[in-house]
Formats: C-alpha cells, sequence, structure tokens
C-alpha cells in the first residue's frame, strides 16, 4: 500500500515539475524545478529496486548536469533582459502535435499486452551484480565509455575557452 | 485500467508524459539552455523505460546497465552542448534559437 501511495507521490513530484520547466515564464525556475523531476525520477527507481541507478542519477544529474544547466543559464543571460528571453508566443500547432504524440502513445501502452514478472529475486541490492556486469559483460562499452567522457570533457573545455 | 496496484503500464505512463514534457520544451522553447534541459526530460524518459522493464522481467540487470551507460551520455552531452552555447553566446551575444541565424557571425 504504501508503495502505491509513494508511486503516486514521486511520479506527480516528476510529472509537475516537468511542467514547470516547460511552461515557466523564468529560466531560474524551470533549472531549478529540472531538480524536483530528477529527485522525483530516483524515487520512481529506488520503486523499481534500481537502488545503484538511483543513486547515480542523484549524484550525476543533481550533483553535475544540473550545476552545469544553472551556470549555462547564468552565464548566457544579461540581467537588463529579465523578460526578454521568457516565451513570448506559446506556438500552439507544436502544443497539439505533442499532444497527438501523447495521445498515441498512451493508446499504444495502455492497450498492449505486456509480459511481465511480477516477483523480484529475493537480494540485498544491486550494485554487486551490477559492479560484475560491468567488469566481464559489458566491459567493452564500459571502456569506451570512458574514452568518450574523456574526449569530450577536452573537446568542451576547447570549445569553451576558444 | 488498475489504479491502485502499480503495474509496468503506470511507470510506462509516467514515463511517456515525461518525454511528450521534453518534445514541448524541444519545440516551445527558444533559449538553448532550455531546449537542452528538454533532451534531459527526454533521456530520463528513456531510462525509466529501461529500469520499468527490467524490473518486470524479474529484475534483468542488462536493463539497469544501460540506464547507467545512458546516464554517462546525457552528462557527456549537457557539457559539450553547453560548451557550444557559451562559444554561440559569445559570438551572437544571445542564445534565443531563432535569432541565430548563421554558424559564423
Amino acid at each position: 500500500m504504501e508503495t502505491v501511495v509513494l508511486f503516486y507521490v514521486f511520479a506527480a513530484l516528476a510529472v509537475i515539475s516537468g511542467l514547470v520547466v516547460v511552461f515557466s515564464r523564468n529560466i531560474i525556475y524551470a533549472a531549478f524545478s529540472l531538480l524536483f523531476t530528477f529527485l522525483g525520477m530516483a524515487g520512481l527507481y529506488v520503486l523499481l529496486s534500481a537502488d545503484f541507478v538511483a543513486v547515480a542519477q542523484i549524484m550525476v544529474y543533481v550533483g553535475g548536469i544540473l550545476i552545469l544547466l544553472v551556470f549555462g543559464v547564468m552565464l548566457t543571460r544579461k540581467v537588463t533582459d529579465v523578460e526578454a528571453q521568457a516565451t513570448a508566443k506559446t506556438s500552439w500547432p507544436s502544443v497539439v502535435l505533442v499532444g497527438l504524440l501523447l495521445g498515441t502513445l498512451m493508446n499504444v501502452l495502455t492497450k498492449a499486452e505486456w509480459r511481465t514478472v511480477d516477483s523480484v529475486p529475493d537480494i540485498a541490492g544491486t550494485t554487486m551484480e551490477l559492479g560484475e556486469l560491468l567488469m566481464t559483460t559489458y566491459i567493452m562499452p564500459f571502456e569506451v565509455a570512458a574514452i568518450l567522457l574523456l574526449v569530450a570533457i577536452m573537446g568542451a573545455a576547447l570549445i569553451a575557452r576558444r | 485500467m488498475d489504479w491502485t496496484t502499480i503495474g509496468l503500464t503506470h511507470y510506462l505512463i509516467v514515463s511517456a508524459v515525461l518525454f511528450s514534457l521534453g518534445v514541448l520544451a524541444l519545440t516551445i522553447r527558444r533559449n538553448a539552455v532550455l531546449m537542452l534541459m528538454g533532451v534531459e526530460l527526454i533521456l530520463n524518459a528513456a531510462n525509466l523505460n529501461f529500469l520499468a522493464f527490467a524490473r518486470y522481467q524479474g529484475l534483468n540487470l542488462d536493463g539497469h546497465v544501460m540506464a547507467l551507460f545512458v546516464i554517462v551520455l546525457a552528462a557527456v552531452e549537457a557539457a559539450v552542448a553547453l560548451a557550444i552555447v557559451l562559444h554561440v553566446y559569445r559570438q551572437h551575444n544571445t542564445v534565443e534559437a531563432d535569432r541565430i541565424s548563421s554558424m559564423k557571425e
């Protein structure tokens, strides 16, 4: 019963703050409500018994990406044009199109017959198994991701400095 | 539709809503940083799908590994895209997407 309530709390947190991100007039408000979207998503991950991914989500998204985005907002904004960056006019055709997309997705999702397994193996956490998978089956993508991170950070520093 | 027991469909619906919000942010927002936030929303929605399907296959950890790689790629994408946005801001003095019509000034 508690998990049902928690699911709705976290889902509402993620969706409502997601709405603020899209429709808020102030960019800073959008950036900070993205924080609550990420926290709500991390809660949903925990409910899906993905503990390690949830912690990684909080550390990488909230601790890294969000700080980066807030820096981006602050560095690309003049103090004088507070109102200029607000969405002057909402483009209704795109709202309608996205509404149609959402309707189609909902229709498919609710009608499809998913073959699911409700039981979860009784394990203390996913960290150890994940570590083993990353070091055995997925060692190649793991190393490629490491190289990609290195190259991307160097590239970002190079582009931003010029 | 059963609202009192949470199943795979519930998670997929949350994910679909977040994906649509991300697409909406990409289409109606003109500020480049806000468009990036839309991309982050979309990647989060994809991650929720991976984890939901992993959980409802009896905790298949392959989905978790994929979610971790998506998080890594999101971090890479944010770093490079923000560097580009800063560069564009220095060249054009704005990051509004419809006021940037050339790659050079």
